[in-house]
């Protein structure tokens, strides 16, 4: 038990020193040459799909960056489709039907990754809504103010009395050298 | 000997932090100046204890002493001594005596520099800095103690992961953890302001440079791990929006975010509640992210569930400081009195604008970062969060943040002009239409890099135009001007400095993602080959003997128009302790672009007679992308030259009043 912590305090460790790239070697030589295909134009689309494309072995890396086995064979599999005339979406429905959506780095749109993907937006816009509202909300302020709320005057009373006897502090403020 | 001293310099820390607890908190509310001083000694005793039990860890790791089982895991004999050094914090254990040392490190530059401040807020920041102290000592001393020994003691160690035995690597935790934990003075002085229910410009004089300095040290810490992965992973990239990456961005979107709102309650008295709320999310995230990194649970869910102590005990942490922190702030915020109306479009509009912006790609990356986790918790499937989404959704989000950037700072208080303003960056304007024409015209990458390039120039000339504004530059003697530079305000130059650093490192992304250019090839002996118009030949692969690892050599010899420029040597390096091989990478840089070379494995003819005898290398040329660096390490200068105001002086006096101008404080 003590070994395994140990073991699993190392992994950790070297998680946090170093992001990502603990779960592989350092993936030096991704992409190999002999993997390359020879038409430039299947290649570069190659690259393309093999960005959006996670090595499933690998933590959050995608098959173009990892030198894991996996990988690479993901990578001539990608090649093989792209060579038998596959389009890009085919390519990518033939290794979602293998893999699942944990292949793609992108996920597909649908309601379980709505919150992910209009989240950010969503948030936006109602942060943005409420600054809007709040700033419209504000500017009667400058008109003369509506007389307090019995509650109100009560919670101004409560704060002048605290302010006029601060807790613990000094009547003055603090120390200030002269001015200059 | 010296690690049971450390041990016990350990313990005592916490008796320390849990005196600092309650003493100067009892102090304040009694108002009792011995308690509160009693806060400042507790303060200093903590750190000092923590600075003893860290020393003497490290004298483990140098002496390598491999009875202490984290010296055993993790260091090795033959290891050169820098790498001893860092291997203290190359590890859970040790690094988390780093975290708290750190922490206890800005507790006691309040206890011993805030002579500034009043003697009851100092109080209440320490107690505060109390809590964070004595939870993370108990972590450590229940669940991750670093003096633990082993009997009997191995022979050697097993060594410190060779990527990790990189200079750029051993001073990334430290100056990351200084931003990170630095963060939790502006958490401290949150807590502080809510309890004694009093926010106003001159706390947020006292929060800001505490909140700059965490700041700079965070962007520093970003910046050499991003450099780091640059030149040692090997494939010529700098930031993957990897998990553990996010868990140091989001407290930088977070603190940037503070850093600009505290500068309209200093000046105008407004966006209090709001400021407070951000000082403690941003230390909250800070948590959050060492919660992630240290439970495992980024690894993989099952990693934290095999061995769920450290990370539940983590997690108690992060929930007692969420809901304290954010459970006081919903009791108080509604009793800040809120100042300073502004009208939409003024400097205070910018910055609320700045705040929109940053928060909601704070929020992105978090939801990026979290969402296969929660949703896995759930039941929901398992699904990649990587690199397109970020590009999808974060990038969007800061384009009008970096357009906003140029504008801003020329709008002014409560009420700005913005037609006037617009009339005033005519000139920036013209620079930049000319620079996007320019790059539609030169680009051969994808159309993005137009965008980015817009967007960058858009930003310095902005930047400068706001200096040249302040100056009065050509529009009077230049002397004048000088002479208004020189008695400009740290905190404005600071100010056109980080603004047009944030120009150059977009300009250095833009280019190195756009114009990247890739080689991989096989070469043997004599082979030429020619990238960006440099030509590469491959001389010769020597063995060559390296410290504690042995090394294959490739001498790569470089030219360009005919004549050899320099000569490469990337290096394949097969360590033993642990048996690991990793690259080296070789670079060489001019100020416009990097070539850069990587030596991959050796190639067998196949076994038809087909390929080709010779070494796997890969070439990139990476154009403008050592401007990231440069320009985080301006950006970094841009804060120093802040702290340096002397409104900002971390212990100065507060600052002589302007006549005329209503004592705050």
């Amino acid at each position: 038990m003590r070994n395994a912590s140990l073991v699993l305090g190392l992994v950790l460790a070297t998680a946090l020193t170093l992001g990502a790239f603990i779960a592989p070697p350092p993936a030096a030589l991704a992409v190999q040459p002999d993997e390359v295909l020879a038409d430039p134009m299947l290649e570069s689309r190659a690259r393309a799909l093999s960005k959006h494309l996670r090595c499933l072995v690998c933590q959050n890396q995608s098959i173009d960056d990892s030198d894991a086995g996996l990988a690479r064979d993901l990578r001539v599999l990608v090649r093989e489709r792209l060579k038998a005339g596959d389009s890009d979406e085919e390519v990518l429905a033939f290794l979602v039907a293998r893999y699942g959506d944990f292949v793609l780095l992108k996920p597909p749109v649908k309601p379980t990754t709505w919150l992910l993907w209009f989240g950010p937006f969503a948030i936006f816009a109602v942060a943005g809504l409420g600054i809007w509202a709040a700033s419209r909300r504000k500017r009667p302020a400058t008109a003369p103010a509506a007389p307090l709320s019995a509650a109100e005057q009560e919670k101004l009373d409560a704060l002048l009395a605290q302010d006029e006897h601060p807790p613990s502090r000094p009547p003055s403020d603090p120390p200030q050298r002269p001015a200059s | 000997m010296i690690v049971e001293a450390g041990h016990f310099a350990l313990i005592l820390a916490f008796v320390f932090a849990c005196i600092q607890i309650v003493v100067p908190l009892i102090g304040a509310r009694r108002g009792d100046d011995a308690l509160m001083d009693a806060g400042r000694m507790a303060a200093l005793g903590q750190f000092a204890f923590i600075l003893a039990a860290f020393l003497s860890l490290t004298h483990a790791f140098i002496v390598s002493d491999f009875s202490v089982a984290a010296v055993a895991a993790n260091s090795h004999s033959a290891k050169p001594l820098l790498y001893k050094i860092s291997g203290v914090w190359g590890n859970h254990e040790g690094s988390m005596v780093l975290w708290v040392l750190i922490l206890a490190l800005f507790g006691g530059a309040v206890a011993g520099l805030g002579n500034n401040l009043p003697p009851s807020l100092r109080a209440r920041v320490l107690s505060v800095q109390g809590m964070i102290g004595a939870g993370f000592l108990a972590f450590i001393l229940l669940t991750s103690n670093p003096f633990f020994r082993v009997n009997p003691a191995p022979v050697d160690g097993s060594g410190l992961n060779p990527i990790l035995q990189d200079p750029g690597l051993a001073f990334h935790p430290p100056f990351l953890y200084l931003g990170y934990v630095g963060f939790s003075i502006a958490f401290s002085f949150a807590i502080a302001a809510l309890i004694e229910g009093r926010v106003d410009a001159a706390w947020a004089r006292w929060v800001r440079p505490w909140t700059l300095a965490a700041w700079c040290a965070l962007t520093l810490g970003i910046a050499l791990g991003s450099w780091w992965a640059y030149y040692e992973l090997g494939w010529g990239g700098f930031w993957f929006w990897d998990p553990v990456e996010n868990a140091s961005f989001m407290p930088w979107l977070a603190g940037t975010a503070l850093l600009h709102s505290a500068i309209v309650v200093e000046k105008r008295g407004a966006l209090k509640s709001w400021t407070i709320l951000l000082a403690i999310l941003t230390f909250l995230l800070s948590l959050m992210g060492t919660f992630l990194v240290r439970s495992g649970v980024l690894t993989s869910v099952h990693a934290f569930a095999n061995d769920p102590e450290r990370g539940l005990f983590i997690l108690g942490l992060l929930l007692v400081a969420t809901v304290g922190g954010l459970g006081l702030y919903a009791m108080r915020a509604p009793t800040l009195k809120t100042g300073g109306l502004f009208a939409p479009i003024s400097r205070e509009g910018g910055l609320v604008l700045n705040n929109l912006l940053l928060g909601t790609g704070c929020a992105t990356v978090l939801i990026g970062t979290l969402y296969p986790l929660v949703l896995d918790a759930f039941g929901g499937g398992k699904v990649s969060v990587g690199v397109p989404y970020f590009t999808l959704t974060f990038v969007p989000l800061m384009v009008p943040l970096l357009v906003v950037m140029g504008i801003g700072p020329l709008l002014a208080w409560k009420r700005g002009d913005l037609p006037g303003v617009l009339m005033r960056l005519r000139a920036a304007a013209m620079v930049t239409g000319i620079a996007c024409l320019a790059t539609i015209l030169l680009n051969d990458g994808p159309a993005f890099a137009i965008l980015g390039v817009t967007l960058a120039v858009w930003l310095i000339m902005g930047a400068l135009t706001e200096l040249a504004d302040r100056i009065r530059l050509f529009r009077g003697p230049l002397s004048a001007s000088l002479s208004r530079l020189i008695h400009l305000p740290r905190s404005a130059i600071a100010m056109t400095t980080a603004h047009a650093a944030m120009g150059i490192t977009v300009l250095g992304i833009t280019g190195s993602t756009a114009w990247q250019t890739e080689r991989i090839l096989i070469m043997s002996q004599g082979d030429t080959t020619e990238v960006a118009g440099y030509a590469l030949t491959l001389e010769k692969v020597a063995q060559v003997p390296g410290p504690n690892y042995t090394a294959e050599r490739a001498t790569l010899q470089v030219a360009a128009g005919g004549r050899t420029i320099t000569t490469l040597y990337p290096e394949k390096r097969r360590f033993t302790n642990p048996p690991q091989i990793t690259t080296e990478a070789a670079i060489r840089t001019t100020l416009m672009a990097d070539l850069y070379a990587v030596l991959g494995d050796r190639q067998e003819p196949g076994a038809g007679g087909q390929g080709k005898a010779g070494w796997t290398v890969r070439i990139y040329h990476n154009p403008l992308v050592p401007w990231i660096w440069i320009g985080t390490v301006i950006m970094v200068l841009g804060g120093l030259v802040s702290l340096t105001d002397r409104r900002h002086r971390v212990g100065a006096p507060a600052r002589a009043q302007a006549p005329g101008r209503p004592r705050t404080a």
